[in-house]
C-alpha cells in the first residue's frame, strides 16, 4: 500500500469520526413529556423544547416570574409545548427582554426536578426583521388598524 | 412623492442584468474553440463593452438605492424599513447593506470591480475568465430583479414602493399617495461604525474568491492546466487576507456590540462564512504548493472550486431562510430559495463537470512526499484546515438535513448542538493545535536542506523555549489559582512553538539577508491569535459573581449560574476585587463631550429635544445654559457604572449602554469596555426596570412647610430654601399675565450629594397649575400643589418609587489583544506575499522541479 492511500484512509477515518461526533453531539427537539420521560431515565442530555407562552385576553403572557430586586439571576415562566402540556421553566439569568413578544418559543436544556432548567431561550419574534405595519409613523387615521 | 428615481433604478438593474448575459455569451463566444490569448477579436469587444455597460448600469443601480436612502423617500419600502430621519450620513452607508437587495448590490458591484482589474492586469485570460465572471454577475442581478415572468417572481427589488409591498394596508383606499413622515429605522445594533467597514470588506473577500475560482475553470476550459495558478495566486492571497479579516472584524463588532459576551457564538451565519475562509486559505497553500513546488495540483483545482461552492452554499443558507430559528442574524427570507437553488447547482455542476473531464491530464508530481519534505507539512495543513471546516460545515448544515427531510415529508427531530461553544472546542481546539504546530514545521523546513541532524537542529531551540513556556504559564496559572487542563497546556505550546519556529524563520532569512517571508509572518499571526483566543476564552473569568450574601437565592443549588448581580443606584456593592457603583442614566448629547445625566435634561413631547435644567459643562467650558433647549440622541440610554479596583485604589467609568427598542422587544444591550493591554473588562447591562413601564409611584403625601422649614423624605435630609419667580417651565410656554413659581428645595442625597427639586406652580386665568420635579437618583416626586399668600405656606405632594436598579455581568477577558494583534499580522503577512510574488516575478525563475537541491533559494512563499 502507498503512503497516499494510508493518508487517504487517515482522512476519511478523521472525517468519519467527525460524523459520528455531530451525531452525538447534535440535540433533539422534544415535548415536555419526553423530556420528562428522559429525565427520568438518568439520560442528562439538554434537548429544544419549542411551545409558546400561554396569554391573557389582552394578550398579555401569563406567569412570568422576575423581580431583579429579589433576585436578579432567577426567571421563571410557563411554556405550553406543540401537545399543550404546560411546564414551568426556570432560567437562572435575568428575563430575555423580547421574551413577552415573541410569538414562538425554543427552549435549551434538561427537566431537573420538577422544572425544565433552561440554559437558553431563544425567541422568534413576529416583527423581529420584516416590517408588517407602519407603528408610529402611521398616518391618524389609521392608527387603529395596527395589526 | 418620485417614481423617477425608482422607475429609473429599476430600468438600470434590468440593463445590468440583460448587459452581464450578453457580456457572458459575448465571452464564452470569444474563447470558445480558440487557445488562450487569442479570443476572437470582434465577440471579445461586444463582450468587453457589455460589460462595462453592465458595470455602468450597476454603478446607477447604486446611486439610485443610495439617493432613496439618502432623501428619505420612504415611499419606497427599501428606505423606509431601513432607515429613518434622525439617521447620520455615515450610518445611511449600513442602511445601503441591512437589507439583503442592497447586500447583493454591494456584492455585485465589488465583481465589477474585480472584472475591470482582471481586464488590466491579465489581458490574456480576460475572455474565459470574465465569461464566468459575467456568468456570475447575471446570476447575481437576477436576485435583485423583481420582474414577473409567466407568473414566477424574478429576484426582489429593492426599487418596490411601500404601497406594493404592504399592499393590505387600509390607508392605501384613502390616500392612495400616502408618504410616511419617517422611516422605520436601522436596526439599532448596526448603528455602529463597525457596521460600516465591515459588511464591504466581507462582502469583497466573497468577491476575491470569484477569481480563483473563475480561473480554475478558465484553466480547466482552455486545457492550460497549469498556467492558471500564476495569476490567480496573488487575487487568492489578497482574497484571505480581506476576508480573514472581514470575518475578524465581524467578532469584534460582536464583541463590541452584541451581548453575548464574547466575539464568537458559533452562530450558523458566522460558520456559513468561516467554513469557505478556511477553504480558501488551505486552497493557497494547494496553489502555492503547485507554483513553488509542482506538487499538489489536482488538490489545489479541488479545494478552489470547493471554497466558491462554499460560498454558494453560504449564501443559500443566510440568505434562503432555511437556517429560520437556528440563527440570530439570518436575512428574512425573500422567497428566493428556488433561485439561489439554480444559482449553487449551476455552477456546482459546471465546475464539477468540468474537472471530472479534466481530471485524468491535470499533472500529477512524481516525486514520493517522506517526513522531511516540507511539501508533505504543508499538505497534511492543508487536510487539516479542510476536516476543520468540514465538522463545522457538517454541524451547521443540520437545519439544512432538517428541511430536506420534511421535503419529503419526513419528520425530524435533530437540533443543533445545546452547547456549540463546547461541542466546536472539542474538536477545534485540536485541529487549532495542529494548525499552529504545522505551520511552524512546514515554514522552517520549507526554507532548508532537511536531514535528520539539520531538522533537530533547527526544531530544537523553539521546541525547548516552547516547552519551558508553557512550564511557566501553568505555573503561573497554579499560583493565581486558575485551572488549567490538558488541552489548554497543549494549545498553548503548540502556540507559543509556531510563534517560535515562525519568528525563528523570519530570523534567519533576515540574518542572510534575503527576504521577509510573508508567510512566516502570517503563521505568527495565527499562531498569536490561537493564543489570543485561549487566554479570552479560556480564562473568560466572571467579575460580576455576587460576593455580598445579601441576596437571598431561590435555589442555592445552581451556584454556578449567578453570573449578574444588582446593583441599585449609588449603592456600592463589592464585586470580585472591585467596588462597584451604579451612578445614574446618561444620554449623548451632539456638541457635548461625553455624556449627560439625565436629571440635567427635561424631556420634551420631541423626543429628539430635552431642556437643560442646569448648567451643561465641562471642567470650565459650558455648553449649554440652565433652560436652553438642545438636541440629544435618545436612542441610547448609557447607565454610568463606577469601578474601583480594592487592592491598587484606582478607579474607571464604564458606560455600557441599552437602547429601547419596541421592535425588538424591549432592551437592546450593549457592553463598554476598559481596556488594558493585558486584559479587557467586558460589562454589559442584562436587565434594567421595564422602560415600557412607568415605574408605580407612591400615592402623594401631602406636607405643609413655610420657606426655610426642614423635612425628611424618603428617608433624605431636605430644606425648603425659597420660593422664586420662575422664568421658564418646561413644555409649557409662558404668556403675559402668567404668574409662574418654583420652589427650591434642597436634599442631601448619599455620601453628602446635594440635589435641587424645583417644582413649579403656575397661575394662568386663575386657573391652577403644577409641574413636579423628580429627582432620579433618590426616588422622588415633589409637586406644588398650594399656595397660601396668606399665612405663607405652600403644601408639597410628595410621593416616592423604588430605586432605580440596573443588572450587570461583567467578565475580564485575558489576552484578548492578541487575537486582534494576530489578524492583523496575518492579513499583513498575507499581502507582503502578493509583494513578494510580484517581485519574485522579475527575477530569473529558478527551475523548481529539481527538487529539494536547490531549496535554499530565495523565494517568497506563503
Amino acid at each position: 500500500m502507498k503512503k497516499t492511500h494510508i493518508f487517504v484512509l487517515l482522512v476519511i477515518a478523521a472525517a468519519v469520526s467527525v460524523i459520528i461526533s455531530t451525531m452525538s453531539g447534535a440535540s433533539s427537539y422534544v415535548t415536555f413529556a419526553e423530556a420528562r420521560q428522559q429525565a427520568a431515565a438518568g439520560n442528562p442530555n439538554k434537548v429544544h423544547v419549542v411551545g409558546t407562552l400561554p396569554r391573557d385576553a389582552s394578550k398579555q403572557p401569563l406567569g412570568l416570574e422576575y423581580d431583579a430586586r429579589r433576585d436578579p439571576n432567577y426567571f421563571a415562566f410557563t411554556l405550553v409545548d406543540t401537545l399543550n402540556v404546560a411546564q414551568r421553566v426556570v432560567y437562572h439569568n435575568p428575563a430575555p427582554p423580547d421574551l413577552d413578544k415573541s410569538e414562538q418559543v425554543v427552549i435549551v436544556g434538561a427537566m431537573k426536578d420538577n422544572v425544565f432548567v433552561a440554559d437558553q431561550i431563544l425567541t422568534k419574534c413576529p416583527s423581529k426583521y420584516v416590517e408588517k405595519d407602519l407603528g408610529k409613523n402611521a398616518p391618524p387615521p389609521a392608527t387603529a388598524m395596527r395589526n | 412623492m418620485n417614481l423617477f428615481i425608482g422607475n429609473f433604478g429599476q430600468a438600470s438593474v434590468i440593463v445590468a442584468f440583460v448587459a452581464a448575459a450578453v457580456a457572458a455569451y459575448g465571452y464564452f463566444q470569444a474563447a470558445r474553440g480558440r487557445a488562450l490569448g487569442e479570443a476572437d477579436g470582434s465577440w471579445l469587444r461586444l463582450a468587453r463593452g457589455a460589460f462595462f455597460v453592465h458595470g455602468a448600469a450597476v454603478l446607477m443601480v447604486v446611486g439610485a438605492l443610495f439617493n432613496i436612502i439618502h432623501a428619505h423617500r420612504y415611499e419606497y419600502y427599501y428606505a423606509w424599513s431601513h432607515s429613518s430621519n434622525h439617521l447620520p450620513v455615515h450610518f445611511m452607508i449600513s442602511c445601503f447593506w441591512e437589507g439583503q437587495e442592497g447586500s447583493f448590490l454591494l456584492w455585485i458591484f465589488w465583481h465589477v470591480l474585480i472584472g475591470l482589474g482582471i481586464m488590466k492586469f491579465n489581458r490574456q485570460w480576460e475572455a474565459p475568465v470574465l465569461a464566468v465572471f459575467a456568468a456570475v454577475q447575471a446570476f447575481l442581478v437576477s436576485m435583485i430583479l423583481g420582474v414577473v415572468v409567466g407568473g414566477t417572481k424574478i429576484g426582489s427589488s429593492p426599487f418596490i414602493l411601500l404601497r406594493d409591498f404592504l399592499t393590505d394596508l387600509p390607508v392605501w383606499k384613502t390616500q392612495p399617495d400616502f408618504v410616511p413622515k419617517d422611516g422605520n429605522g436601522l436596526n439599532a445594533l448596526l448603528q455602529n461604525y463597525w457596521m460600516v467597514i465591515h459588511p464591504p470588506t466581507l462582502f469583497l473577500g466573497f468577491a476575491l474568491t470569484l477569481v480563483p475560482f473563475a480561473f480554475a475553470i478558465a484553466g480547466l476550459w482552455k486545457k492550460e492546466l497549469t498556467s492558471w495558478v500564476k495569476p490567480a495566486l496573488p487575487w487568492t492571497s489578497f482574497g484571505g487576507a480581506v476576508l480573514g479579516i472581514g470575518i475578524m472584524m465581524g467578532a469584534y463588532w460582536a464583541y463590541e456590540t452584541l451581548n453575548f459576551g464574547g466575539y464568537w457564538n458559533w452562530d450558523p451565519v458566522e460558520n456559513a462564512i468561516f467554513v469557505p475562509w478556511l477553504v480558501l486559505i488551505a486552497a493557497l497553500h494547494g496553489m502555492v504548493l503547485w507554483q513553488r513546488r509542482r506538487t499538489g495540483l489536482r488538490t489545489a483545482f479541488v479545494l478552489v472550486v470547493s471554497t466558491f461552492v462554499l460560498i454558494l452554499y453560504a449564501t443559500f443558507l443566510t440568505r434562503s431562510g432555511v437556517l429560520g430559528a437556528a440563527s440570530v442574524h439570518s436575512f428574512t427570507d425573500l422567497g428566493l430559495s428556488g433561485q439561489l437553488l439554480i444559482y449553487l447547482g449551476f455552477f456546482t455542476v459546471l465546475a464539477v463537470g468540468l474537472l471530472v473531464k479534466r481530471w485524468k491530464s491535470i499533472p500529477i508530481s512524481e516525486k514520493e512526499l517522506d517526513a522531511y519534505s516540507p511539501e508533505m507539512w504543508v499538505f497534511v495543513g492543508a487536510t487539516v484546515l479542510c476536516l476543520a471546516a468540514f465538522q463545522v460545515l457538517f454541524t451547521t448544515s443540520i437545519p439544512v438535513y432538517k428541511a430536506f427531510l420534511g421535503f419529503f415529508g419526513i419528520k425530524a427531530n435533530m437540533a443543533l448542538p445545546a452547547d456549540q461553544i463546547s461541542f466546536y472546542t472539542r474538536i477545534q481546539l485540536w485541529s487549532g493545535v495542529l494548525i499552529a504546530f504545522l505551520s511552524g514545521i512546514a515554514q522552517v523546513m520549507w526554507w532548508q536542506r532537511n536531514n535528520k541532524e539539520s531538522v533537530i537542529n533547527a526544531f530544537a531551540p523553539s521546541i525547548m523555549l516552547a516547552l519551558l513556556g508553557t512550564a511557566l504559564g501553568v505555573l503561573l496559572l497554579r499560583y493565581f489559582g486558575h485551572p488549567i487542563t490538558v488541552p489548554y497546556a497543549i494549545l498553548l505550546a503548540a502556540g507559543l512553538f509556531g510563534v517560535l519556529a515562525n519568528f525563528g524563520t523570519l530570523f534567519g532569512l533576515w540574518q542572510r539577508g534575503t527576504t521577509i517571508s510573508g508567510g512566516a509572518v502570517a503563521h505568527i499571526g495565527v499562531a498569536l491569535m490561537l493564543l489570543g483566543m485561549l487566554g479570552s476564552a479560556g480564562y473568560s473569568d466572571n467579575i460580576s459573581r455576587n460576593v455580598t450574601g445579601r441576596l437571598i437565592s431561590q435555589q442555592m443549588t445552581e451556584e454556578e449560574n449567578r453570573d449578574n448581580v444588582l446593583l441599585l443606584r449609588n449603592e456600592t456593592i463589592p464585586m470580585h476585587g472591585y467596588d462597584v457603583t451604579y451612578t445614574g442614566q446618561y444620554l449623548d448629547v451632539p456638541g457635548v463631550p461625553g455624556y449627560v445625566n439625565t436629571q440635567l435634561l427635561y424631556r420634551t413631547d420631541d423626543e429628539y429635544k430635552a431642556v437643560a435644567r442646569g448648567d451643561i459643562k465641562r471642567d470650565d467650558k459650558v455648553y449649554f445654559k440652565t433652560g436652553d433647549t438642545l438636541e440629544i440622541r435618545p436612542e441610547n440610554t448609557y447607565y454610568r457604572v463606577n469601578y474601583e479596583d480594592k487592592k491598587n485604589g484606582e478607579s474607571f467609568t464604564l458606560y455600557p449602554r441599552a437602547q429601547i427598542n419596541e421592535e425588538m422587544g424591549g432592551i437592546l444591550a450593549s457592553p463598554a469596555l476598559q481596556r488594558y493591554l493585558g486584559h479587557d473588562i467586558y460589562s454589559h447591562i442584562t436587565s434594567v426596570p421595564d422602560p415600557r413601564k412607568e415605574q408605580p409611584w407612591s400615592p402623594s403625601i401631602p406636607h405643609e412647610l413655610a420657606v426655610g422649614d426642614t423635612i425628611f423624605l424618603n428617608d433624605y435630609f431636605a430644606v425648603f430654601r425659597a420660593i422664586e419667580q420662575a422664568h421658564s417651565v418646561p413644555g409649557v410656554k409662558l404668556q403675559q399675565g402668567d404668574i409662574a413659581l418654583q420652589a427650591d428645595m434642597i436634599i442631601s442625597g448619599e455620601k453628602g450629594r446635594q440635589y435641587h427639586a424645583h417644582p413649579i406652580f403656575v397661575l394662568r386665568d386663575r386657573q391652577v397649575g403644577s409641574v413636579p420635579d423628580e429627582v432620579e437618583d433618590l426616588g422622588l416626586r415633589l409637586t406644588l400643589n398650594q399656595i397660601d399668600p396668606v399665612k405663607g405656606k405652600f403644601t408639597f405632594g410628595v410621593s416616592t418609587t423604588a430605586k432605580d436598579y440596573i443588572v450587570l455581568k461583567a467578565t475580564a477577558k485575558p489576552f484578548i489583544n492578541l487575537l486582534w494583534g494576530g489578524t492583523l499580522l496575518m492579513g499583513l503577512g498575507l499581502c507582503l506575499s502578493i509583494r513578494q510574488r510580484r517581485t519574485a516575478k522579475a527575477a530569473p525563475v529558478a527551475k523548481p522541479a529539481t527538487g529539494r537541491a536547490g531549496a535554499q533559494r530565495p523565494q517568497a512563499v506563503a
